[in-house]
């Protein structure tokens, strides 16, 4: 199969052996640098005599999932309507929605602690209409903040699957329900809901899988309230130096989105995931 | 009914007003203090200037990192079209042992988070003893991009039937002439979106960058190392101005030569 | 027939916003009035875009008229919703809910109707029964062959018991052989629930074989309403004669009028035909529409016969199981098909190419229609 080998070999190479070495270094010991040969399960006690570790790992989960939440929550309206209301210009009207997620990442992030801060535009503005009485720095430094921008940063990409799932439902099963008695609402519930449901799940991997590992975005606008378990494993290889309980901590990560994906993958097709991009 | 139609159109339409206010809403702001005669950047607007992107033409540094996202960016996004290429043409022409099993494998870059893959290249080169530069991240971007070509020319591969490509070797042709002279063109638009899509990430790729970039910088890794500094932000905002307007226009390219290459009928997924 | 009227379009019109370049489908119906009874089979039938589905799309609440009344049950529909409507559908592609098994499917209807479980289970239970799918009922309908989805759908109609049944070329996707016996299964449910039933295809013999009355639409209009036979053998003009079945249409031109008979010049000779009540003046181009097996030939022998008679030559004969289809050159460069019973060809009716035949029929087979 020579057309196969080299893209092949390069995934071999450079995503899964690197994963593999990766896991064995979770167990040799920690040294301040680079870690050393020596076989050492000092990474594993560490993580589980050490409660804050699992505790960020699950506020990160939990903040993985309110982002998938809500994003979705904002996008299938946007979606619902592109698809059943807006007619021929459907696809230029979700091109313009996704037209801002197509600037630099960090400076998206970036103007999102401009409005948030206690000098900030939301402020301002709040002092302005009357409503406040002095700047505060409302929701900047805080797991809030974390959790706007990373839902302001994930929409557009929430409003893809789910747009394309419900484009792919086809008109006569509406009217089909309608005709057997369903009123617009219950045609919702019973049919459109449940045959868009592979466009959301598609639309919860695409949010929370890079969410979850997200460590720019707290690092930006999260203070120390919105330190998230991205940053943990960051911050093994650039302060704390102690590379062997990085790796561990990324390969707890790696299980727990491959065991998501596994698990989901019966529902919906993985491929699609990324067909967006 | 009507009515109902139109009400229920309406609030769509007021929804997906508010939705898109929402989404350009932080863009335009920092278009705006691009242009705001302050260090600043805060409201109210002291006046215009373009002090900012005067400066811009100078600052080294920057425009140095700028070169190297474009070297790096070009240089992922070729190979990731060569090794993405081939490997969507596999898959859609030829029933092989382990099909299934190469596209879940190919495919599962897709579901990682880039800080895990990050750290995993970074150990893989200490292991190895390379030293981190520039093409060491773009031996990451390429991870990233492969699966992302892969599907996009799959898709366009899955729109023209393979009869053409038969049609061609029963006329004579062999099986590189017509690899070379039917699949490859007939493809085209969707290998340039496929290159266009990849460059864009490139371009914009933080995370594996800041792991694997060594001493160099690439551009996101120049402004997260900026953003701490507040003299150098509306430097940084007039910066994101320019790459915003360039990055949009080369997208809509990429995205109108997609719609092309998938042609009227419609992308299929890939089973 | 003195049964009451189930379903009533008076003057309906429906125009659609010009298409798009490429998609030149006329779909808009144009002063349609139709009157189907209770209790009736009723089909619209003509080529595709003739107006047929919208027609039935008008009936089930899924268009508005843009003028007209649809009356349904006595009463005014135009403003009712689809689910308000006592009508059902059945699909042209099924539109069978790809989520939920055949009972599901089944009992869509009586769930948001609210009606009681255990009456749901038993009526969805009947209506699997009635169309022999009792054991399909936890399948998906992916798992279902076209047929079995086909009766999937017309029990999820069924079994809401809706006072009207409108069956969107229901068997356009079987295969011929699942056809024919989709056809005399539809028909043995008609009769057997009762209730009035809408059918539209394009095609004739299905119409033919299950209708009480067919209505011939074209071009957005209705052409002809009448039972199959009046149809086949009484086409009110050229296009219903040549959609329905097949026939020979030769030029004609009136000589004379005389009381219930005109005279025409056709075919190179001249006959005599009832007028039909079509009014129509000497020196006046019309049609005659004649059925292939209504016209016998007979070797030239110079004599004169009773009715229709023209001459002509035999051009091509071709077998085609019953019977064998015989082209004829008329003298005057028309051509006419006439059917002899394959049987009858081995014997006294063996012709050749280039034998020299008169084609004849009795007064009552040729029907004259206006240009």
């Amino acid at each position: 199969m020579f057309l196969l080998s080299p893209p092949a070999l390069t995934l071999l190479v450079f995503f899964f052996v690197p994963l593999v070495i990766m896991a064995s270094y979770t167990v040799r010991e920690g040294t301040f640098g680079v870690a050393s040969r020596t076989f050492s399960l000092d990474s594993f006690r560490t993580l589980t005599e050490n409660p804050g570790f699992l505790r960020l790992l699950k506020d990160s989960m939990v903040l993985s999932l309110q982002t998938s939440f809500f994003a979705i929550l904002l996008a299938y309206p946007v979606a619902y309507f592109l698809v059943f209301h807006a007619g021929k210009r459907r696809m230029s009207l979700l091109t313009l929605l996704i037209v801002p997620a197509w600037t630099s990442y960090l400076l998206r992030i970036l103007a999102w602690k401009l409005i948030l801060g206690s000098n900030g535009v939301l402020n301002y503005t709040l002092l302005n209409l009357g409503w406040i009485d002095e700047g505060v720095p409302i929701f900047l430094y805080s797991r809030t903040a974390v959790l706007i921008t990373l839902v302001y940063v994930w929409v557009p990409f929430a409003a893809l699957p789910i747009f394309s799932s419900l484009e792919r439902i086809q008109r006569h099963l509406l009217e089909a329900a309608s005709d057997l008695g369903a009123k617009p609402w219950e045609s919702f519930l019973r049919v459109t809901l449940p045959l868009s449901f592979p466009g959301i799940l598609a639309a919860f991997f695409f949010v929370s899988i890079p969410t979850v590992g997200e460590w720019v975005t707290p690092t930006l606008v999260g203070g120390v309230d919105g330190i998230m378990y991205g940053n943990l494993i960051q911050d093994q290889f650039s302060r704390a130096l102690n590379w062997p309980m990085g790796a561990l901590l990324s390969m707890v990560l790696l299980v727990i989105v491959l065991v998501a994906v596994m698990v989901f993958n019966r529902f919906v097709n993985i491929t699609e995931v990324g067909a967006y991009g | 009914m009507a009515e109902a139609r139109v009400a229920a159109r309406w609030a769509g339409a007021g929804y997906y007003a508010l939705l898109a206010l929402f989404l350009y809403m932080p863009i335009f702001l920092l278009i705006v203090f691009s242009f705001n005669d302050s260090v600043i950047l805060a409201f109210p607007l002291k006046g215009f200037t373009l002090e900012w992107y005067h400066e811009l033409l100078q600052a080294e540094e920057l425009l140095a990192s700028i070169k190297n996202s474009l070297l790096v960016g070009f240089l992922a996004s070729a190979v990731s079209l060569a090794l993405g290429t081939l490997a969507a043409i596999a898959i859609m022409r030829f029933r092989f042992r382990g099909r299934d099993t190469f596209l879940s494998f190919a495919s599962l870059p897709l579901v990682i988070p880039y800080v895990v893959l990050g750290v995993a290249l970074l150990i893989l080169f200490s292991a190895l003893g390379i030293d981190l530069y520039l093409w060491t991240v773009a031996i990451g971007h390429v991870v990233i991009n492969v699966p992302y070509v892969m599907l996009i020319v799959a898709a366009r591969l899955a729109g023209f039937q393979a009869n053409l490509e038969e049609a061609a070797m029963d006329l004579g042709a062999t099986y590189w002439v017509t690899l070379t002279k039917v699949t490859l063109p007939l493809s085209a638009p969707a290998l340039v979106a496929a290159f266009l899509s990849s460059f864009t990430t490139s371009f914009d790729e933080f995370t594996l960058a800041f792991f694997l970039a060594g001493t160099q910088n690439t551009l996101p890794v120049y402004l997260y190392s900026q953003l701490r500094f507040p003299s150098r932000l509306p430097l940084a905002v007039s910066l994101a101005a320019v790459v915003m307007v360039v990055s949009i226009l080369i997208l809509l390219l990429s995205e109108w030569l997609r719609r092309i290459g998938a042609g009227a009928s419609k992308t299929k997924g890939i089973k | 027939m003195n049964a009451e009227s189930s379903v009533r379009l008076v003057n309906v019109t429906k125009q659609f916003p010009v298409p798009e370049k490429g998609q030149a489908d006329v779909r808009a119906v144009e002063d349609i009035s139709l009157d189907i009874r209770e209790g009736e089979f009723f089909t619209l039938l003509g080529p595709s875009g003739c107006g047929k589905t919208t027609t039935l799309r008008l009936i089930a609440g899924f268009e508005t008229p843009d003028s007209g009344m649809v009356i349904i049950g006595g009463q005014v529909a135009n403003e009712l919703a689809p689910y308000q409507r006592p009508v059902n559908t059945v699909f042209q592609n099924y539109a069978l809910f790809p989520h939920l098994t055949v009972e599901q499917n089944v009992a869509f209807g009586l769930k948001v109707k609210r009606i009681p479980v255990p009456e749901q289970e038993q009526r969805v239970n009947e209506a699997l029964e009635l169309v022999q799918m009792g054991a399909y009922g936890r399948r998906r309908p992916s798992q279902l062959s076209g047929g079995q989805q086909q009766r999937v759908a017309l029990a999820r109609a069924l079994v809401n018991r809706p006072a009207v049944l409108l069956l969107d070329e229901p068997l356009g996707a079987l295969d011929l052989r699942l056809r024919k016996d989709m056809q005399y299964e539809l028909k043995r449910l008609q009769v057997e629930v009762g209730i009035t039933f809408i059918y539209v295809t394009h095609d004739q013999e299905e119409a033919l074989t299950m209708s009480d009355r067919i209505a011939v639409m074209n071009q957005g209009e209705v052409l002809q309403i009448g039972s199959p036979s009046e149809i086949y053998d009484q086409p009110v003009d050229r296009f219903v004669a040549s959609f329905i079945g097949d026939t020979n249409l030769l030029n004609a031109q009136v000589v004379s009028v005389k009381n219930g008979h005109v005279r025409l010049q056709m075919g190179g000779g001249e006959v005599e035909l009832p007028r039909n009540g079509r009014e129509v003046t000497a020196g006046q181009g019309v049609t005659v529409a004649i059925r292939p097996e209504k016209l016998r030939i007979l070797r030239s022998d110079g004599k004169p016969k009773r009715g229709i008679q023209l001459h002509g030559q035999i051009r091509e004969t071709i077998f085609a199981g019953p019977d064998t289809r015989h082209l004829v050159n008329l003298e005057n460069g028309e051509r006419l098909v006439v059917l002899i019973r394959s049987k009858d060809v081995a014997g006294k009716q063996h012709f050749e190419p280039g034998d020299a035949v008169e084609v004849s029929c009795d007064s009552s087979g040729p029907r004259l229609l206006l240009q």
